[in-house]
């Protein structure tokens, strides 16, 4: 299958350490995925399984350690610098922390006229009104583009971030987290409106988040990830109504649902998500798994597919 | 059945350069003996306010106006300070949001526990050591022997929360408040920390006042709960019938924007404009500006709590014509 975005073979391995040795952290450890244009797969995983880690090695924000990804026929690693940033312009990202993510000692119309400035030639009044159509469309007001960040609210500032991210007309968007500093109510209104530019402007997203409500809300495939490595895939609504490895069940058992009358499934596992610098041999989950065996410890499962579109990592889940 | 913790007609004011916070414009809120109430509402609607005024712990410049809170009969706003030290830690405790930021990460686990222990329990070091591992035991702390030796940052996240709700329990408070217990956790360690604090109150009889954003914890934890907007509680009665039929146009707003995991996919409901600036806040109902069935009374009058069904009160006009007004809920 190839769709906007391949992503093969990703791997990201950090290396510290000291004078008495050195230590790997495997953050992104093989990942495999696709985007086909217009659709929205979401990564859904755990403080520190290396979703923001795989967003940032796709933009090119660190360097990848190996593997490749193809975005429109291109492979994103060996192009030249210059290529590289010219075909920035159709990646843009939308940040986690709406508070961090804008300059403080910018206006509004600097923040978002920044991108534009530096790759096309637009400038005085033609650039202005650019910024005044894309504050609207993110539901601003135009007359808004002379105050400063510290003058909105969280919700106002994540759609500056929208703004700018739809500076330059990109075709994909990495939205990291981009509600998880937000209220539920002012989360309702920003993903509505991805929703509605997804539609308008014809946009392929990557929809980074720890929240599976919002995951299944947005998108149409799902990747959940454990560290460094994604452990089931498919579409989300069957992954939602079938989870077949261990730790998507866990994960999906334990949202929790504001209807009291809920019955669900009662999985909870125990323990902490290791360290990535030490992962368990074998299989990574195996530690917090209650089907574990021996064979868990000695060989990895591979993402296999087991039926049409529906892929796991685990040895006991059957085709 | 009697309360354990009444709060009534509370007024919390901030004294601030720009002019006087409202941050609480009059609580009535009551917690019964051996029940998991929870506090809902968005960022600045003043439930840690409200939680911090029991303890008498609200920072600068926050000051309490007016109104009473009762423990177990006594009136915690006319007791002198070093009353009110006695109270803390042992009547009612407190577990927050992020367990990093509130342990001492220069002081051991042992350490800290043991200082709550000693100072509210007449104990030798050898009877307090053994008091602290139990404790340690019962919240599910691997190796508990261990831990007491160790700094909170060789722990992990989960295991300190856990040493945090230890640190709570070890007086056996009658009233335990936590301020958003699992909002800094992963959901699978989330989900371990709310069964924890669940069996912990069915073992030890504690009233638990259990604060969050999240209306999916309370629909899993709570037996009661209270919603509050702008300072003030707008709906409150059991989990199941405020959440499967609200009342308050607020809360119907809350929960319609809540993403639902079902097939189709509707735009979520919006609750349209912003919360009020409580410098200022709106004359009459504090919701008014942002209700889409506001009438002329609403922003006249401040509307009390009315009981719609048994138990489930709400503060709103649409429904004050036909039932009569509860004081405490």
């Amino acid at each position: 299958m190839t769709g906007l975005l391949d992503v093969k073979g990703l791997r990201k391995y950090f290396v510290y350490g000291s004078l008495l040795g050195k230590t790997i952290l495997r953050a992104v450890d093989g990942v495999d995925f696709s985007i086909e244009k217009g659709k929205t797969v979401g990564l859904v995983g755990e403080s520190g399984c290396g979703k923001t880690t795989v967003a940032r090695t796709i933009l090119g924000l660190t360097e990848p350690t190996a593997g490749e990804v193809v975005f429109d026929g291109r492979d994103l690693f060996s192009l030249e610098k210059q290529e590289m940033m010219k075909l920035r312009s159709e990646m843009q990202m939308v940040f986690q922390d709406p508070y961090t993510s804008l300059n403080p000692r910018l206006t509004v119309e600097k923040i978002v006229s920044e991108p534009i400035t530096t790759h096309t030639k637009l400038r005085g009044h033609q650039l202005r009104n650019r910024v005044q159509h894309l504050l609207e469309a993110v539901g601003l007001q135009g007359d808004h583009s002379r105050r400063y960040p510290h003058e909105f609210s969280g919700g106002q500032r994540q759609r500056i971030a929208i703004a700018r991210a739809l500076a330059l007309n990109p075709k994909f968007l990495i939205l990291d987290e981009p509600t998880s500093s937000l209220d539920v109510s002012v989360q309702a209104q920003i993903l509505n409106l991805l929703r509605e530019l997804q539609k308008t402007y014809d946009l392929t997203y990557l929809f980074i988040s720890h929240n599976l409500n919002v995951v299944h809300y947005m998108s149409e495939r799902i990747c959940v990830m454990y560290l460094g490595k994604i452990v089931e895939e498919g579409p989300t609504n069957d992954v939602f109504e079938d989870p077949k490895h261990p730790y998507t069940q866990a994960l999906i058992a334990a949202i929790p649902i504001a209807k009291p009358r809920h019955a669900k499934m009662d999985v909870v596992i125990s323990g902490d998500v290791p360290s990535p610098a030490n992962p368990p041999s074998g299989c990574r989950f195996r530690t917090r798994c209650s089907l574990a065996v021996e064979l868990c410890s000695e060989k990895e499962p591979a993402l296999r597919k087991i039926e049409f579109d529906r892929l796991v990592a685990c040895h006991f889940v059957e085709s | 059945m009697e309360n354990i913790l009444d709060i009534e007609d509370l007024h919390v004011h901030f004294h601030t350069y720009e002019g006087t916070v409202h941050a609480l414009g009059g609580v009535n809120l009551g917690l019964r003996r051996r029940e998991m109430l929870g506090l809902v509402g968005e960022t600045g609607c003043g439930k840690s306010v409200c939680a911090l005024s029991v303890l008498r712990c609200i920072p600068e410049p926050g000051r309490i106006a007016r109104g009473r809170i009762s423990l177990d009969g006594e009136n915690l706003l006319e007791k002198t300070e070093e009353e009110m030290r006695a109270v803390r830690g042992s009547k009612v405790s407190m577990i927050f949001q992020d367990p990093t930021s509130s342990l001492n990460p220069v002081l051991t686990v042992g350490e800290q526990l043991l200082d709550v222990i000693t100072t509210h329990q007449p104990l030798s070091a050898k009877e307090a050591r053994e008091n602290a591992v139990e404790i340690l035991r019962t919240v599910m702390l691997p190796d508990p022997e261990p831990a007491l030796k160790k700094y909170p940052h060789q722990l992990s996240r989960g295991m300190r929360q856990r040493v945090m709700i230890a640190m709570a329990l070890s007086c056996k408070p009658s009233v335990l408040i936590a301020d958003e217990p699992t909002t800094a956790l992963d959901v699978t360690v989330q989900a371990q920390i709310l069964h924890l604090i669940k069996d912990l109150q069915a073992k030890t009889e504690t009233s638990i006042l259990l604060i969050t954003h999240d209306v999916g914890v309370v629909a899993e934890t709570c037996d009661r709960v209270a919603v509050m907007y702008a300072g003030k509680i707008v709906e409150i009665g059991d989990v199941i019938s405020v959440l499967e039929r609200p009342k308050h146009p607020y809360t119907v707003g809350l929960l319609d924007s809540i993403p639902k995991v079902q097939k189709e996919k509707p735009p979520l409901g919006l609750i349209k404009g912003t919360l009020p600036n409580l410098i200022d806040p709106p004359s009459g109902c504090r919701f008014h500006p942002r209700c889409a069935q506001v009438m002329d009374v609403c922003r006249a009058k401040e509307p009390e709590l009315v009981e719609v069904g048994r138990g489930h009160c709400t503060a709103c006009f649409l429904y004050s014509h036909r039932n009569s007004s509860v004081k405490n809920p």
